[in-house]
């Protein structure tokens, strides 16, 4: 049993914060988060809001728990959509090989050959916002990286006694893939799924800022630092919170991961 | 050398093609009529039959690849929707700003990461050492947009040293414009700084181990030796590859930046004509930043044998 590191119990921690002000919010916020307060417009962090209000009155601290539960749910079916089409797709490459693997591979370097976000701006332009295209858009962007992780795994697998033994025992094709090679290529899925569930945090946040994610009145991070922007000189509390609950997320899951990955790949590299 | 250079050219050109199809099919992906779609529902029916002509959308799809990729091989995008400008004019002036931007911003987040991380590969385990991880762990999660407002608010509003938003061109005044790149350039050379210099102390902690670092110290170099000429040239290749994908992957994520300090750059172009279905224009940034993405990594592909000539021979 390796002993747990302060980096990875950081990490754990940050990431049980964030699990656990999701759940408080299904339960409870401070204030309805959609619920609109003119009285009360950019009201300053007091005991009444802790994190201020925004231009509409409306408690900065309850509209970033529900936008804790919208960042992490569209980041999670992404995830999910990224890693099961490429598991398969990976599987598919690397273990059938031949003209299959050539086209799929064509297919994968074409999309890698467009910087992510800006794949994800173009089909957010077409698809049109809505948390449904959002997952598609960034799936589709963050698709290729793990197709091409799992083929490496899958390629490298295929030449492995365990897996000639299968085949020698007259084993299908379809068992040995699924009963042997895909267990033994999941450790670097899972590091990779890891990542990628930050960077997808990350890369709704930019978009809804960009105003092409998540449509307000629903509030994410990303589209409550883009309100709060026109009231930087007035207001300018309003853009910590969403701000910290990003960086702290991306803290977490990045030190997370890294502690995932020292764990699965134990090679002493810093 | 040569054969190197022209067989890694060659590989370039059938994604170059597939890209290309790729942008064609996408605006043949909106639900409905494009033409509808760009014009807005209520467009008469005179304007929306004149695009279908203007798009060749009145033939069929083979044919109208061809007439788009002959238009775009001879450097004619189409033109924008909502201004009328040639979107290839369009694109290159912006693209300038952008590419300054990024340029400085990725060079100093170079400089800062070749520093840190070989310092911390040296000095693995101490105090420095944990300093420049910490730093650059921290970094990492920080996004850049909400990093360029809190320096806009500090640098910006509170301090009021630098201007607050806005771009004057450098034409009319070039120590105002450079005044206006500061924080831009600032904040992206703090986000990137921390996945490469993470790269950078990693492999110079692989490189380090290796038995011929020893016997250049058992030979008696100075470690300022052993490091510059034996260790950084082996271990900077894979930092050099995160240059390249940061580049390119900074073509799509200095949207966000330009947005934040109001910079009319390629990004903000991008965004701006996706929030105004200005498809032409879409279509152009896209191809052409896929290509810029292409022969940057073209260009640090054929950067490998600089540092290690056994790339070239293989």
């Amino acid at each position: 049993m390796p002993r747990l590191k302060p980096n990875a119990a950081i990490g754990a921690a940050l990431v049980g914060l964030l699990l656990a002000t999701i759940l408080l919010g299904f339960v409870w916020t401070p204030y309805d988060p959609i619920a609109i307060d003119l009285d009360h417009p950019l009201a300053a962090p007091s005991a009444a809001h802790w994190f201020g209000a925004d231009e509409f009155g409306r408690d900065v601290l309850s509209r970033a728990m529900l936008g804790a539960r919208i960042s992490a749910a569209i980041a999670a079916g992404v995830v999910a959509a990224a890693v099961s089409v490429g598991l398969m797709l990976g599987l598919v490459a690397g273990f059938v090989g031949g003209w299959l693997d050539r086209a799929l591979m064509i297919v994968n370097d074409t999309v890698l050959a467009f910087p992510g976000i800006l794949l994800a701006l173009a089909l957010m332009a077409v698809l049109g916002p809505s948390y449904g295209s959002l997952i598609l858009a960034l799936g589709v962007a963050y698709l290729p990286s793990i197709v091409r992780v799992v083929r490496a795994a899958v390629l490298s697998l295929r030449e492995r006694e365990f897996v000639e033994a299968s085949r020698v025992a007259g084993d299908s094709g379809l068992y040995t893939m699924l009963r042997h090679v895909l267990p033994n290529a999941l450790p670097p899925v899972v590091v990779l799924a890891t990542s990628l569930f930050g960077w997808a945090i990350l890369s709704e946040s930019a978009l809804s800022f960009l105003g092409v994610g998540v449509p307000p009145p629903a509030p994410t991070w990303g589209n409550m630092l883009s309100s709060a922007r026109p009231y930087m000189e007035r207001a300018s509390w309003l853009s910590i919170a969403p701000g910290l609950c990003i960086a702290l997320t991306l803290l977490g899951v990045n030190l997370l991961g890294d502690a995932l990955r020292d764990w699965l790949d134990p090679r002493d590299d810093g | 050398m040569l054969s190197y250079i022209a067989r890694r050219v060659l590989l370039a050109l059938p994604t170059l093609m597939l890209v290309a199809l790729a942008v064609f099919f996408l605006i043949r992906l909106i639900p409905g009529d494009p033409a509808v779609v760009m014009l807005g529902e209520g467009a008469d029916k005179a304007a929306v039959a004149a695009l279908h002509r203007e798009l060749g959308l009145d033939r069929p799809l083979p044919a109208q690849f061809l007439t788009w990729i002959a238009h775009v091989l001879r450097g004619d995008l189409g033109q924008s929707i909502s201004t009328g400008e040639p979107v290839a004019g369009l694109i290159l002036q912006r693209f300038r700003l952008t590419a300054m931007v990024v340029l400085a911003a990725v060079s100093l987040a170079t400089l800062i990461a070749i520093a840190a991380g070989m310092v911390a590969a040296w000095r693995r385990d101490t105090s420095i050492d944990l300093a420049v991880v910490g730093a650059s762990t921290l970094v990492l999660a920080i996004p850049s947009f909400w990093l360029a407002l809190v320096l806009l608010l500090v640098f910006g509003l509170k301090l009021g040293w630098l201007p607050f938003v806005g771009y004057v061109p450098f034409a009319e005044d070039a120590v105002q414009a450079a005044l206006f790149l500061v924080l831009p350039i600032l904040t992206l050379t703090i986000t990137e700084s921390g996945v490469l210099t993470r790269m950078m102390r990693s492999s110079a902690i692989e490189v380090m181990r290796l038995e011929y670092v020893t016997h250049a110290r058992a030979k008696g170099l100075s470690e300022t030796t052993v490091l510059r000429r034996h260790v950084f040239p082996n271990a900077f290749a894979p930092t050099l590859t995160l240059v390249g994908l940061t580049l390119g992957h900074l073509l799509g994520g200095i949207a966000v930046i330009e947005t934040v300090f109001t910079l009319p750059g390629l990004g903000r172009l991008m965004v701006e004509s996706i929030l105004a279905r200005d498809y032409p224009v879409v279509q152009g940034c896209l191809l052409f930043t896929a290509c810029v993405y292409i022969a940057v990594n073209l260009v640090v592909d054929l950067c490998y044998p600089l540092f290690d000539p056994r790339v070239a021979a293989a």
